[in-house]
């Protein structure tokens, strides 16, 4: 149960690196590398400065704003000095690994004894129901902390996936949904597609480091190597979530962006469970990713051919 | 009014494939009047158009429009003063946002866009009733995604919404080449009537010789990135479908005759 628990609290907080690549893969249909330094210079930058005693919830929110920066730079590499975009996303990320250990001061920021997110949760928690031991839930005995914290994650994931749908309903954020689908249109209904493009990463790493900073806080440490493989866990993240909502409008999508990355969350824990080996999680995530893009143009195509046959 | 002054543009300078695109071309569209630019393939009727839109730079040359010198704005500013409908019906619309959305967002063209919603009560009826005035029955039909219609349905949809905030100049590029017979006609007949209706300044390409000569009331053949011919007012409107292929086939013999008069010439000194 506390398993269980675990990985939902981190699969909802991982929602948000999953809406974030949701709007620089599915909406923008650019594979933004960036992803993986900005996360974690969200949990190196909100580490920081909850060390130094700074109120969590801000550090959290300043985590955010750095990953925004870094978005803003991918994309004035690429919009306004002509980089290649999968290049831009590369240099910045590179060069994010040398400030996050210069923002870190070492390679990995212990937070087990400073009061972090799921602390206050906690306490929060306590404070609303009265403190006391682990309470039972149907028929189990859940820490009362990892419930606040659960609820904690749930609320945010709820809370950034409402904003980011009302953003889509607006004319700036419809704006953007269209750049993302014809460039050339918004261009001629007045657009600066190039700006759209660095908004739209701005905020996909404005959440990707979001999810950074409240990962390392809910895991009890910052490590400068966390961000590595999570714009893949991202995109297996979005991939899933499309599974279950079919192919629709981004309402539905962002419901299912969030349920695919707390699915695939409770899938890795139940692979390690059976004995995976953690050292081939990434290569899994990676293989599964390959499939889940490659097999249905495959299938597509067995169909075709099938059909030809019959013609 | 439309200004365009002794513009040229040439593709990859100094290389081998340097297209000189347009050669010093001047053009003045006075309010309200309706150019139909006609010309061999590749003599830069595309490339004229977006010089006009800004979706590429003239090497030299000016631009005005609506007593603005747009020569150095970029496509994005332009478009507060110019609609355009394209030649591909799948690059006129954002293909996975509803037919409302579609709308919605180009009546805002050229304005800024902040955080109001995009459709409200008001907007939606407002534009519910510009799409009934198409009378293709797609008002019952606003929240289906844009990219599940025919191309003459999105085309049409694509004229309406570059007028929808009334623009100083209309851009047309072959906008029904892609469209059956049909549909073409349908879209034809919806763009006299809504440039006539409203007044519209209005620059459009085609391929037809039919509309051509039943379209507008100047006519303008280029030839090679060059004006070769201007026909106005009685002059155009005289003009019948033989004529303008005669017309054609005159550019061929002539440009014939430029090669065969190149080959003497090489014969004779290389
Ligand atoms: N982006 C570009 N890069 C290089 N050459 C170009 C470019 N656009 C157009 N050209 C060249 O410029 C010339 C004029 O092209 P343009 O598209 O304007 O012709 P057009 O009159 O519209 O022809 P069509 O009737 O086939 O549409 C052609 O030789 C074309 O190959
Ligand atoms: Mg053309």
């Amino acid at each position: 149960m506390m398993l269980l628990i675990g990985s939902l609290t981190i699969g909802l907080i991982l929602s948000l690196l999953a809406l974030g690549v949701y709007i620089s893969f599915k909406v923008f249909s650019f594979a933004d590398i960036t992803t993986e330094g900005s996360l974690t210079l969200g949990a190196a930058v909100a580490a920081v400065l909850i060390v130094r005693g700074v109120n969590p919830l801000a550090a959290t929110m300043a985590g955010g704003l750095a990953g925004m920066a870094a978005g803003c730079i991918t994309g004035l590499l690429h919009t306004r000095c002509g980089v290649h975009a999968l290049l831009s996303g590369i240099l910045v990320m590179t060069a994010l690994y040398s400030v996050n250990l210069r923002v870190m001061g070492r390679s990995n920021i212990p937070l087990m004894s400073v009061k972090t997110l799921p602390q206050q949760a906690g306490e929060l928690g306590d404070a609303l129901f009265g403190a006391g031991g682990p309470v039972p839930l149907w028929g189990w005995t859940v820490e009362r902390e990892a419930l606040a914290g659960l609820a904690g994650a749930l609320l945010v994931a709820v809370l950034v996936a409402l904003l980011l749908y009302l953003f889509f309903k607006t004319n700036l954020g419809s704006a953007m949904r269209a750049t993302g689908d014809n460039a050339q249109m918004m261009r001629a209904q007045g657009i600066h597609t190039g700006n759209m493009l660095v908004l739209g990463l701005a905020i996909s790493n404005g959440l990707v480091a979001l999810a950074g900073a409240l990962l390392a806080q809910f895991q009890g440490f910052a490590d400068v190597q966390m961000g590595i493989g999570m714009l893949v866990w991202g995109l297996a993240s979005v991939i899933i979530g499309q599974a279950l909502v079919g192919p629709s409008r981004f309402g539905l999508a962002i419901v299912g962006a969030v349920m695919g990355a707390v699915l695939f969350r409770l899938l890795v824990a139940i692979a390690l469970r059976w004995g995976l080996n953690p050292n081939d999680l990434k290569l899994m995530t990676a293989l599964f990713v390959l499939a889940a893009l490659v097999l249905p143009t495959m299938l597509r195509s067995l169909r075709q051919r099938k059909a030809v046959r019959h013609a | 009014m439309l200004n365009i002054k002794d513009i040229s543009k040439t593709f990859n300078p100094g290389t081998p494939d340097e297209v000189q695109a347009i050669k010093h071309v001047s053009l003045a569209v006075p309010d309200g009047a309706f150019v139909v630019v006609i010309g061999t393939n590749g003599s830069g009727k595309s490339t004229l158009q977006q010089l006009i839109a800004g979706a590429c730079v003239p090497d030299s040359g000016r631009i005005e429009l609506a007593g603005e010198d747009i020569t150095r704005w970029g496509e994005h500013r332009r478009a507060a003063l110019i609609g355009r409908v394209f030649q591909n019906p799948f690059s006129g619309t954002a293909p996975t946002l509803s037919i409302i959305e579609n709308m919605a967002l180009a009546a805002r063209r050229g304005q800024r866009r902040g955080l109001g919603w995009l459709l409200s009560g008001a907007v939606r009826r407002r534009l519910r009733d510009r799409v009934a005035e198409l009378g293709m029955g797609l008002e019952d039909r606003l929240d289906n995604a844009i990219g599940s219609l025919s191309g003459g349905q999105r085309q049409a949809l694509t004229l309406l919404m570059a007028v929808l905030q009334r623009p100083s100049l209309l851009l047309l590029d072959e906008h029904t080449a892609a469209l059956d017979p049909k549909a073409s006609d349908q879209v034809i007949r919806l763009t006299r009537d809504i440039v006539a209706r409203e007044k519209l300044t209005t620059v459009m390409v085609t391929h037809s010789m039919h509309q051509a000569a039943h379209l507008g009331d100047r006519l303008i053949m280029m030839v090679n990135g060059e004006i070769r011919q201007d026909l106005a007012d009685e002059r155009k409107r005289r003009v019948n479908v033989e004529d303008l292929l005669a017309l054609f086939e005159q550019v061929r013999r002539a440009d014939r005759l430029d090669a065969s008069a190149a080959e003497l010439l090489r014969s004779r000194y290389v």
